[in-house]
């Protein structure tokens, strides 16, 4: 039991990285970015690829970031300089990303139990080799994920940052300040989408292997995290609990959580909800159904619907 | 000096619902000056604040500043020299972003968006002092999000923030028409003040006719995408609210409108 909810943990943190990419173009940019079905398996591809051939296990975090990148760009060019609608620009991308991800990797690949991955890797356990193996993926998605929270917050209070949020919120306003609003949605996706591969990348590391078909519904489930996470935060922001320590100086921090925080928090619910429904014995090809469903109520409940876009 | 040579607008070309707006249209406004346009709906008065901007394309002509050609600069190129503000209060700040960030943004225009820190502190007594000048009770509102403010207040930020960075062009687009009279007269006040004090040229598109009198130093009234009065200098002064609306609804009548 304990097993299980320390591997759902883990489950939900690594795939905070994939909701974090979500977060950008979905919540950030206004762009429901399909392409993510197709970035996430192409950061995994890569990432078996390369520890097939016994590359240093964490190379291969920024490798997957920067093809993951490519995959935004690509989606980027297609609406910005195309012109083609948002939701049909990620689309393409998926579909052709499917090919891709065959050519990388085939339909699936294994990483065998004597290749190093980043959980088992010198550094990690120079510092945590007495945990178990299940203790140290915990450490290190927790650290991985604390770590870009963090890079993404310090970046969202730069002026690159700050105009990225402009430009999901008022697009006109960005052209008024004399800055071109394609360039900006460009730099949107192709951050997302680096975050989306690195998800991609972490999931090969702690279950060693590859599947072409692992990216179906990872949009939906980075939504559902992302909706979840600001629902309830939204919630707790107006709570007497959340004003109280709003008056002190030393918690105020604690009242208001960042966007970031937030999808964490969600990220990590969403995947205790579904392995809830796992565990209660629905079979495991039924998992995509239960996302699925479990989206669908989320959207109800929280009277969202997804025509209303929530902001950081 | 803004010039707008020979420009050709068509609405839909080539399909049944073609409409061509302006033909060979021309119109320079001088440095410093303060054109106020009025004219009945469909008249062109908008289409012709887009085409300065570069928001709609044109099929014929040009747009020359100080005598060189911006028609291929993009929209955004064009701001670079350039404020605007525009009819709906919400248009000119991002709703989501608390009024000091969007100031923050506002004060970057011209530099780049780089890593550097985004809200810089030191610059917040300066945001003050300016939003106190507004009148509105606003410095005390920086950490508000934009999309909380009355329409007003927003309008008036929007204000301040096209022209917080050295700029020579400001376009109004009837941006004080989503305003409650007393609103729209403050905004008014304040736009004219702005302009005399950055010695701005300055196009405003008003269907308020009063304000069309009373500022700036040259009227024109568009019908059907043409200058039917254009006064300037003495001669507008010593225009009357009359003279303009016996003239409006002459063109009114005509148009059917």
């Amino acid at each position: 039991m304990l097993d299980l909810l320390v591997s759902t943990l883990t489950q939900g943190l690594i795939y905070a990285l994939v909701s974090f990419g979500v977060y950008i173009t979905y919540s950030i940019l206004d762009f429901p970015d399909l392409g993510v079905d197709g970035t996430f398996p192409l950061g995994a591809a890569v990432t078996a690829v390369l520890l097939v051939r016994g590359t240093d296990p964490w190379l291969t975090l920024p490798i997957a970031m920067a093809v993951g990148a490519l995959a935004g760009l690509f989606t980027g060019f297609v609406h910005v300089k195309l012109g083609v609608r948002n939701l049909l620009a990620g689309i393409i991308t998926m579909t052709a990303l499917f090919s891709v991800n065959l050519q990388i990797a085939g339909s699936n690949l294994t990483v065998d139990r004597g290749t190093d991955t980043i959980f088992t890797s010198a550094p990690v356990m120079a510092f945590l080799g007495d945990m178990t193996l299940m203790g140290r993926k915990l450490a290190v998605s927790f650290l991985l994920v604390l770590a870009v929270k963090l890079a993404l917050d310090a970046y969202f209070k730069t002026k690159s940052g700050l105009l990225l949020r402009a430009v999901g919120d008022n697009a006109d306003l960005v052209t008024s300040l004399a800055q071109d609003r394609g360039a900006v949605k460009l730099l949107g996706l192709v951050i997302s989408n680096a975050l989306v591969a690195l998800g991609g990348c972490v999931v090969v590391h702690e279950q060693r292997s590859f599947s072409a078909t692992m990216g179906t519904g990872q949009l939906v489930y980075g939504l559902a995290a992302v909706i979840i996470g600001v629902s309830l935060m939204n919630v707790y922001a107006a709570s007497p609990a959340a004003r109280a320590l709003r008056k002190g100086k030393l918690l105020r921090f604690l009242a208001s959580p960042a966007g970031t925080t937030s999808v964490i928090l969600g990220s990590i619910l969403y995947k205790l909800c579904v392995q809830a429904a796992l565990s209660a014995g629905l079979p495991a090809n039924m998992m995509k159904l239960v996302t699925a469903a479990l989206f669908l109520l989320v959207l109800v409940l929280s009277g969202r619907k997804g025509e209303e876009i929530i902001h950081a | 000096m803004l010039e707008l040579r020979d420009v050709t607008k068509i609405y839909n070309p080539g399909a049944v619902t073609e409409q061509r707006l302006f033909q060979n249209f021309s119109l320079t406004v001088e440095e410093g000056q303060f054109v106020a346009i009025v004219g009945s709906n469909g008249s062109g008065k908008t289409s012709m604040l887009n085409i300065i901007c570069g928001s709609i394309p044109i099929e014929g002509g040009d747009v020359l500043v100080d005598g060189t050609s911006i028609g291929k600069l993009r929209d955004y190129q064009r701001y670079a020299g350039m404020g605007r503000v525009y009819q709906n209060p919400s248009a000119g700040t991002c709703p989501n972003l608390t009024m000091l960030e969007n100031l923050s943004l506002a004060d970057n225009k011209g530099r780049p968006f780089g890593l550097g820190r985004a809200v810089d502190r030191r610059r917040v007594d300066f945001y003050r002092e300016r939003l106190r000048s507004l009148g509105l009770g606003l410095e005390e509102k920086l950490d508000v999000k934009m999309g909380a403010l009355s329409g007003g207040q927003r309008q008036a930020v929007a204000l301040l923030m096209a022209t917080m960075t050295p700029l020579r062009f400001l376009i109004l687009d009837e941006h004080t028409a989503a305003l409650d009279p007393k609103t729209a007269d403050a905004v008014m006040v304040l736009t004219d003040r702005v302009i005399r004090e950055k010695k701005l040229t300055a196009v405003m598109v008003t269907h308020n006719l009063r304000y069309a009198v009373e500022y700036g130093d040259r009227i024109l009234m568009m019908n059907r995408g043409r200058v039917v009065l254009d006064r300037a200098g003495e001669e507008k002064r010593s225009t009357s609210m009359d003279d303009i609306l016996s003239m409006f609804n002459r063109i009114s009548m005509e148009s059917g409108s």
